[in-house]
């Protein structure tokens, strides 16, 4: 009952794209977070914190979860989600990229660099690639304002950003995934 | 044995082992390594490793620490080093090769690199210390003293520099003796509003109730302001003692740290140091053997500029959406879960040990008779210096911006200065003789805010930067009032409209009635002071306005859809291809005259041509309003023709 509820408000479903296994494990993490905490309301936003952090999203089923969890309707959940900036609703890119809007990189062109990346990445800031490889973020501002303009690739900081600087760090990425790709070859290969 | 003195007793215990362990780290050269978000950021991490790769190799026995932030962002990464027989020597833009090479030389010949040195850190005949730059003229640091001199994820570090002192002195306190003092050293929150922090914590102990809660704010929302990140990165201890205090004076048994999540690094600082004064018996039950017991709790922001707001704080602790009520009552009396709440800044937490310490009467020596004390400001933007300041209170903006920033940057003009964020507003050169202070600023159209100073040059445009503040207040706004959400709507909709060249004359008038009427129908400061920005810079720069609206044209040359790229032909040299190999759209080509031109249609203004073009030519420069390129076109063709005909 609960789940229609929820996915009539949302209009989701079809929307997210998640799989069977994703939603399964999802509901698990969300279980396993739940249970080693009572259900005062003020232990809400810590417990939706751990799932992001855990999942790296907040998706219906772990709001079902936990809004059954703390005795509340989901919408009232979906409520509290929705109003704070930091929870997401779609499973994040392998690498989450975060663009500072903050004054001090706002006035040295942070508005460039989110176009570069957005031409770059073939997608607008909230969306993900498709191959869930890049996922495009704007945050308010990450305190580091001496080294403007900023971007933050999951958790590294990289400062003094240039649309060149932008492709360059999409080529180290691809860089990296090749030097992976042939380190699980060879890895496999010397298991056979 | 009386209690206080058993408190006593027990602490200096704590205090012999921790001044053993920071006597031993001077045994051996050591090392200090600027490691705060700011530094990471530059490289510093990388930094670490280099040089500790570099004394392995070199087998070379010295104390390498990971250390806080100092102020000095603008050159990190930073890196400190003590030597027998030098005095210690700071060195900044230290990249990982300059690193090794510093440590190489100076560990093992005695050669300091004065060529990399900022400055020593002590008087000397060598070399100059930070004192005798004009910055350390006006600078004295109260909060800031230790950053970047302590391992902050060391507790012993921070007792040994005199840490907790002033924690065992209030427990021999009465709490009335604490509110008093505190009351009479006439400390005001830092938070921005700045309201004595005596009278709030006065109130809070008088309201009745035996459960009362201390809260930290450490959600620093404002876009362009890093001083509480830096304060918890580098010196988190200062903040848990000055909340202990606060804890003791009102007489709350529990407190609560609210950071943003955003600032990952203090989060976990802040864990560790509240972790470790818990080991220590700083934090527990019967905090030194006396009957004082408090306990610390960190609670994450989870990114809602609204929750900078005392009522909107509770509310998302109690696990509802950020959404602020009507005060009073005021949290000092029915707060968090309805119990007596004090809600406290960081940096106004920070200077309550040192007031305990040295007295109420040692803390109005600095400052003015109203606003005593010292400002932290995070100067940023086109600034030579930028990084953190504190200075004296009265220190006046000009001081502050060409004294302790060094100026503008690449030689261009100073326009203005953005002082406090989205509440606060923007003060140009004539009133830059303004004194920093809490009523002062109000008075020039500014406010004081948490203290995010940026710094704007010829080439910011202040509809622009207006614009940006409206559009981060209207997208943070928490939708409770209806003249905050549809005002500040309108006024957003007006200058984006303005900023695309389709402004109408009416526009000022209307911005300026609908900002009259947000600032009187909202609750909360958010809505208060969002029309701020707006407003001070009409004040100061309604000429910019007016350009835009009956021109179409941006002055500052800023604003994308007012301006175009062009490459002067006469300045073009046309055997180089820079601009061509940096434009990320190929809208770069050669004309008949292998001169290059920029196909406008194809062009998305992204600078990279501006940046590429080499400094001896300077060939690219923006036009404004976007017209003038074809005007320009034609007469190169014009003139070209005329030449041809001779």
């Amino acid at each position: 009952m609960i789940i229609s509820e929820l996915s009539i408000i949302l209009q989701w479903g079809d929307d997210m794209k998640l799989t069977e296994e994703e939603k399964r494990i999802a509901a698990e993490t969300t279980r396993q977070i739940l249970f080693q905490c009572n259900d005062s309301r003020g232990n809400l936003i810590p417990v939706l914190q751990r799932v992001q952090d855990k999942l790296g999203y907040v998706p219906p089923v772990a709001m079902e979860e936990v809004a059954a969890h703390f005795q509340v309707p989901p919408v009232d959940v979906y409520g509290v989600i929705t109003f704070y900036n930091q929870f997401r609703l779609t499973p994040p890119g392998k690498r989450q990229v975060k663009i500072c809007m903050g004054t001090a990189c706002h006035m040295r062109g942070a508005h460039i660099i989110q176009d570069s990346w957005e031409r770059r990445l073939n997608i607008k800031v909230g969306e993900t690639t498709e191959d869930r490889e890049y996922s495009l973020e704007r945050v308010a501002c990450v305190g580091c304002c001496t080294m403007a303009p900023v971007v933050v690739i999951n958790e590294e900081v990289h400062g003094k950003i240039t649309p060149t600087r932008v492709d360059g760090l999409i080529f180290s990425h691809q860089l990296d995934k090749k030097k992976e790709q042939q380190n699980t070859k060879e890895g496999d290969a010397t298991s056979e | 044995m009386s209690k206080e003195s058993a408190a006593a007793a027990a602490f200096a215990a704590l205090q012999e082992t921790a001044q053993q362990n920071w006597a031993g780290l001077r045994e051996k050269p050591l090392i200090l390594i600027g490691a705060a978000t700011c530094g990471r950021a530059a490289g510093a991490l990388n930094l670490l490793e280099e040089v500790k790769n570099e004394l392995a190799r070199l087998q070379l026995d010295a104390n390498v620490l990971e250390v806080g932030c100092m102020g000095h962002c603008y050159a990190e990464p930073i890196m400190v080093i003590y030597n027998e027989g030098f005095p210690p020597i700071c060195y900044g833009y230290v990249n990982e090769g300059v690193g090794a090479r510093i440590v190489r030389d100076f560990l093992t010949e005695g050669d300091p690199g004065i060529e990399f040195a900022l400055a020593a850190l002590e008087p000397n005949d060598m070399f100059p210390t930070f004192a005798d730059f004009p910055r350390g003229i006006h600078e004295n640091k109260i909060v800031m003293e230790q950053c970047g001199f302590i391992d902050p994820t060391d507790i012993n570090h921070y007792i040994a520099t005199g840490g907790y002192g002033a924690l065992v002195k209030s427990l021999a306190m009465t709490p009335e003796e604490i509110i008093d003092t505190v009351k009479s050293s006439g400390l005001r929150g830092r938070g921005g509003a700045g309201f004595p922090t005596g009278v709030k914590w006065e109130t809070c102990h008088n309201a009745p109730g035996d459960t009362k809660y201390v809260i930290c704010n450490a959600d620093e929302g404002d876009p362009g302001a890093f001083m509480d990140r830096t304060i918890l990165e580098s010196n988190p201890h200062l903040m848990v003692e000055g909340l202990i205090i606060a804890a003791r004076a009102v007489g709350a048994q529990k407190g609560y740290v609210y950071i943003r999540a955003e600032y990952p690094l203090a989060v976990q600082r802040v864990t560790l140091a509240v972790q470790q004064a818990r080991e220590k018996g700083l934090l527990g039950d019967g905090i030194l053997g006396s009957e004082f017991n408090f306990e610390i709790e960190i609670f994450q922001g989870s990114g809602a500029f609204v929750c900078g707001e005392e009522t909107a704080l509770i509310a998302s602790m109690e696990g509802q959406p950020g959404l602020p009520r009507y005060r009073p009552p005021f949290p000092a009396v029915a707060g968090l879960w309805g119990k007596p709440t004090i809600i406290n800044n960081v940096k106004t937490l920070s200077y309550v040990p040192h007031i305990v310490k040295n007295g109420a009467d040692w803390f109005k020596k600095t400052g003015t008779e109203k606003n005593p004390g010292t400002a932290i400001f995070a100067l940023a933007g086109k600034v030579v210096n930028t990084g953190l300041a504190e200075v004296p209170m009265s220190t006046t903006l000009n001081e502050l911006i060409f004294d302790v920033g060094s100026g503008i940057a690449k030689g261009k003009q100073f326009k203005a200065v953005q002082i406090g964020g989205p509440s606060g507003g923007c003060l140009p050169e004539s009133a830059m003789d303004t004194p920093i202070d809490f009523d002062s600023l109000t008075r020039a159209g500014a406010m004081m805010g948490s203290g995010g100073m940026v710094v704007l040059d010829e080439d910011d445009c202040m509809v622009e930067i207006a614009r940006f503040f409206l559009d981060f207040t209207q997208k943070e706004s928490c939708g409770k009032c209806t003249f905050c959400r549809l005002g500040t709507k309108h006024m957003l909709d007006i200058l984006e409209r303005i900023t695309k060249g389709q402004g109408r004359p009416e526009d000022i008038d209307v911005l300026l009635e609908l900002a009259d009427k947000v600032k009187a129908g909202s609750l909360c400061s958010l809505g208060k002071t969002a029309p701020n920005p707006v407003l001070s810079t009409i004040k100061y720069f309604r000429e910019e306005y007016e350009a835009h609206i009956n021109e179409g044209r941006c002055p500052a040359k800023m604003c994308k859809d007012l301006t175009a790229y062009y490459i002067l032909p006469e300045k073009c040299e046309r055997s180089c291809d820079a601009c061509v190999g940096s434009c990320p759209t190929e809208a770069i080509y050669d004309n008949e005259d292998r001169i290059k031109v920029i196909n406008q249609e194809k062009c998305v203004k992204c600078d990279s041509c501006m940046v590429a073009c080499p400094p001896q030519y300077k060939a690219v420069v923006k036009l404004s309003p976007p017209h003038l390129v074809e005007e320009k076109e034609k007469e190169y063709r014009e003139g070209k023709k005329k030449w041809q005909k001779k």
